[in-house]
């Protein structure tokens, strides 16, 4: 029955779609937590900078993204971040459209976080005489992260599909791989089924486990 | 702008504010002087690969408002057709009967899960090989199909979320009325539940208009991303300027609905509060929460 | 209360949204349904390929193909304001013959046995070769083994990438993308060093304004594409009309004119106008 899944690569089509996934979500992870920062700063100018950026890339379809990060950063700007071979080039450029994609969700997520913690640790803190990035260091950003787990595991789960847009450049993960076989295979509903169930494989243990995480560290009020 | 996050600004404070700002705008200037330096190596800011733009209607007339139009069309029937279906399953999902919940959540789950580029290039191949669609048609139908199957599933637990937000003693004074549970949901909970779901309905319309750009760049459905490839094959291969022009195009669009939502948000809130039936007030916090959620599903 | 308005709303505007597609389908019957009375003429195109079949900005359609059809649509009986060009992508051409959306079909369309199996093809009216597309001034590529470890590019799902990777050049670096274009930006900017796919539509980019000088065809040759007219299967009385009328342009120049308007800026060296019916293999 499942005769045509000879001759393809599908256990390393997914990989490279798990391999995408992690790689990003660590680099939204760190440019999110960066932003959201930087949108409660002191600075008016930061903070202005990270609503534009927020604002601008959310609004941006992912695959523009996803094609400017090869047609500009690589062919135009020369950026093959480290890499020889095409295969390499395409995934870190994957890598990095998706982190920066991902990152303005991050950013909000973690925003909203913030906006779940009380005034009163703020002001505690400062009476205490912390400095801004102490306040957020210490005390905000280790509570928002407890409040956000939730919205961030749904941010990840987003992530896991999204890396499918990456076969617009060229990157063989899982929906490339799909097409491929598509055009050649008959058995049309049973490929679709595999991969649905690939990424369901995916996905659903990490809201699980997230879910559960997220009970886990909340902070009760 | 003032913050609980930091104290009120003395001199020195004051002082490093603008060193931040003076380090951070030549940071930001540096970047963008060696980008524009980097195109316009390359020849990617000549003239003659932005002219067409500028100069002439044709090229807006003849590719872009065209995709454009297709791209809200798609967007459109998508939200149309997983609105109510969206409902179904979201209070379906609340139903006491556990045959009921259970399928429900179960479908509501399993379309969450799956990338809507997946659904699409699924839908196209079905539709292509067991229906005659016209072939004009059928990129259009298999992405409102894609959009649709994933775009109901995040709606439904929108709606979920709605109804569970709802003040307990609503379903309890109703219940107290009399009522029967069909007339609980739909004249008492429904209603409410709908405009606070509101700029979170709309906020999903910016997923759904990002989503049909897959459409294009995966499959056949000529919408406005895909209006860059007869662009760029007549304007000599101008691909960033075309690329650069459509993502403004996004950009414009999307920002006017999300601005909407914010509006309705904010619109909705005033007019609670002017009723007065707005359900305990919240405890005080850093900012001010958002009913919007915007996670980044879809694309 | 408040609901019903809702409801009532949102079904005029599903209704108004279901009456809107009505409109547009009907519309298009009308277009296909003429097609073959004497009226209208329906032909599957390419519309993103310059040289081959493109859609102009002035909602034009030029290219070799188009000259093609325009000619045969001509001899059938249509005038050139009688046809209705429609854009026939790889992957739906032989759907779109098979249903009948399209009379014919003239879009780098290859005659090849599984295709032969669905639809039935006129002509072939231009012998064309897999090719790649360099630089003018890279030397460095003189048989397609030279490809290794060049970085080639390719659109996705397309069978030339692949023939090159399996028989060619087994170690060519290749990039697949969504369209010409983008493998063009990256020609263009010497990141990428070769494009390959047939040399009919890398001369039609070569040919372009913006690129005249820029680019050059290696004249490779690696495989034999024998550009025919997808029609239904069966209507022999077609494939002779349109036989006859492909003979007809090449007896009477209009095929040496059409080869040289499309394809001449790009120093194309076409095959001569093929016999109808000698499909080389």
């Amino acid at each position: 029955m499942f005769d045509f899944l000879e001759g393809y690569d599908l256990l390393g089509a997914f990989w490279v779609t798990v391999q995408l996934t992690v790689y990003s979500a660590l680099g939204s992870l760190i440019w999110g937590t960066l932003l959201a920062g930087m949108k409660v700063s002191p600075v008016p100018l930061m903070r202005g900078f990270a609503t534009a950026y927020v604002n601008v890339v959310r609004n941006i379809p992912l695959t523009v993204i996803m094609v400017f990060s090869s047609l500009g950063l690589y062919q135009t700007l020369g950026i093959a971040l480290g890499a020889d071979a095409t295969e390499d080039i395409n995934f870190r450029l994957a890598v990095l459209a998706l982190a920066a994609y991902t990152a303005a969700f991050v950013c909000e997520a973690l925003r909203s976080g913030i906006n779940t913690v009380p005034v009163g640790q703020a002001e505690a803190a400062r009476a205490l005489g912390l400095s801004f990035t102490q306040v957020l260091r210490l005390i905000i950003l280790p509570q928002a992260f407890r409040a956000v787990v939730n919205p961030l595991s749904n941010v990840l789960i987003a992530l896991t599909k999204n890396t499918t847009v990456a076969s617009a450049i060229g990157v063989v993960e899982a929906s490339y791989l799909m097409k491929d076989m598509i055009e050649a295979e008959a058995q049309l509903i049973l490929i679709a089924l595999v991969f649905a169930f690939g990424f369901i494989v995916l996905t659903l243990p990490t809201g699980l486990i997230l879910g559960w995480v997220s009970k886990k560290v909340a902070v009760k009020r | 702008m003032s913050s609980v996050l930091y104290d009120a600004q003395g001199p020195r404070a004051k002082q490093r504010n603008i060193l931040y700002t003076v380090l951070f705008v030549l940071c930001a200037a540096a970047v963008v002087w060696w980008v524009y330096n980097g195109l316009a190596e390359k020849g990617q800011l000549d003239w003659i690969k932005w002219k067409p733009f500028f100069t002439s209607p044709q090229p807006w007339q003849t590719y872009i408002w065209p995709g454009l139009q297709n791209t809200l069309k798609a967007a459109f029937f998508a939200l149309i057709i997983a609105l109510p279906l969206g409902a179904l399953f979201g209070i379906g999902r609340l139903s006491d009967h556990r045959w009921v919940r259970m399928p429900a959540g179960f479908v509501v789950e399993l379309f969450r899960a799956v990338p809507v580029l997946i659904l699409m290039i699924t839908a196209n191949a079905v539709y292509a090989e067991y229906t005659t669609i016209d072939t004009d048609v059928r990129p259009l139908y298999a992405v409102v199909t894609g959009l649709v199957l994933y775009n109901f599933s995040v709606l439904a637990e929108i709606v979920r979320a709605g109804i569970e937000t709802l003040p307990k003693g609503q379903a309890e004074a109703a219940k107290a009325l009399g009522m029967r549970k069909n007339q609980i949901m739909l004249s008492v909970l429904l209603p409410q539940a709908v405009t606070a779901m509101l700029p979170a309905i709309v906020s999903q319309l910016v997923v759904i208009v990002k989503d049909t750009a897959l459409g294009g760049a995966m499959m056949t459905f000529p919408e406005l991303l895909a209006s860059v490839r007869p662009m760029s094959a007549n304007y000599g291969a101008n691909t960033i300027a075309c690329f650069t022009i459509i993502a403004l195009i996004y950009i414009a669009l999307n920002f006017a609905l999300t601005s909407f939502a914010s509006w309705l948000e904010r619109w909705l809130r005033r007019n609670k509060k002017e009723k007065g039936t707005a359900p305990g007030g919240a405890p005080e916090t850093v900012g001010t929460p958002s009913l919007v959620i915007d996670d980044g599903h879809g694309v | 209360m408040q609901l019903r308005k809702v409801t009532a709303a949102s079904a005029a505007v599903l209704a108004l949204a279901l009456s809107a597609t009505a409109c547009g389908s009907d519309n298009k019957d009308g277009s296909s349904g003429s097609s073959g009375n004497g009226k209208k003429i329906t032909i599957g195109i390419k519309i993103d390929q310059p040289g081959i079949g493109l859609k102009t900005p002035d909602g034009k359609y030029t290219g070799f193909d188009v000259d093609v059809a325009t000619y045969v649509a001509k001899e059938l009986g249509y005038d050139a304001k009688d046809i209705v060009f429609k854009e026939t992508k790889s992957a739906d051409r032989e759907t779109a013959i098979e249903r009948g959306d399209v009379k014919f079909i003239a879009a780098s369309y290859s005659i090849n046995d599984e295709r032969l199996q669905k639809v039935d093809f006129a002509g072939p009216y231009l012998l064309a070769h897999q090719d790649i597309l360099v630089r003018a001034d890279d030397d460095s590529i003189k048989s397609p083994a030279d490809l290794n470890n060049k970085k080639l590019c390719s659109v996705a799902g397309s069978t030339s990438a692949k023939n090159v990777k399996d028989k060619l050049a087994p170690k060519a670096d290749l990039q697949t993308y969504g369209g010409y274009s983008e493998c063009l930006t990256g020609l263009e900017n010497k990141v990428i060093d070769a494009l390959t796919t047939d040399d009919s539509i890398l001369a039609g980019y070569a040919s372009q304004q913006n690129f005249q000088g820029k680019f050059k065809l290696a004249g490779f040759k690696m495989t034999n594409e024998n550009y025919g007219i997808g029609l239904k299967k069966g209507d022999a009385d077609l494939k002779k009309k349109i036989n006859d009328a492909l003979t007809k342009m090449v007896s009477d120049g209009a095929w040496d004119k059409a080869v040289k308007d499309n394809f001449g800026p790009a120093n194309y060296k076409n095959d001569p106008a093929p016999k109808i019916g000698n499909i080389v293999k």
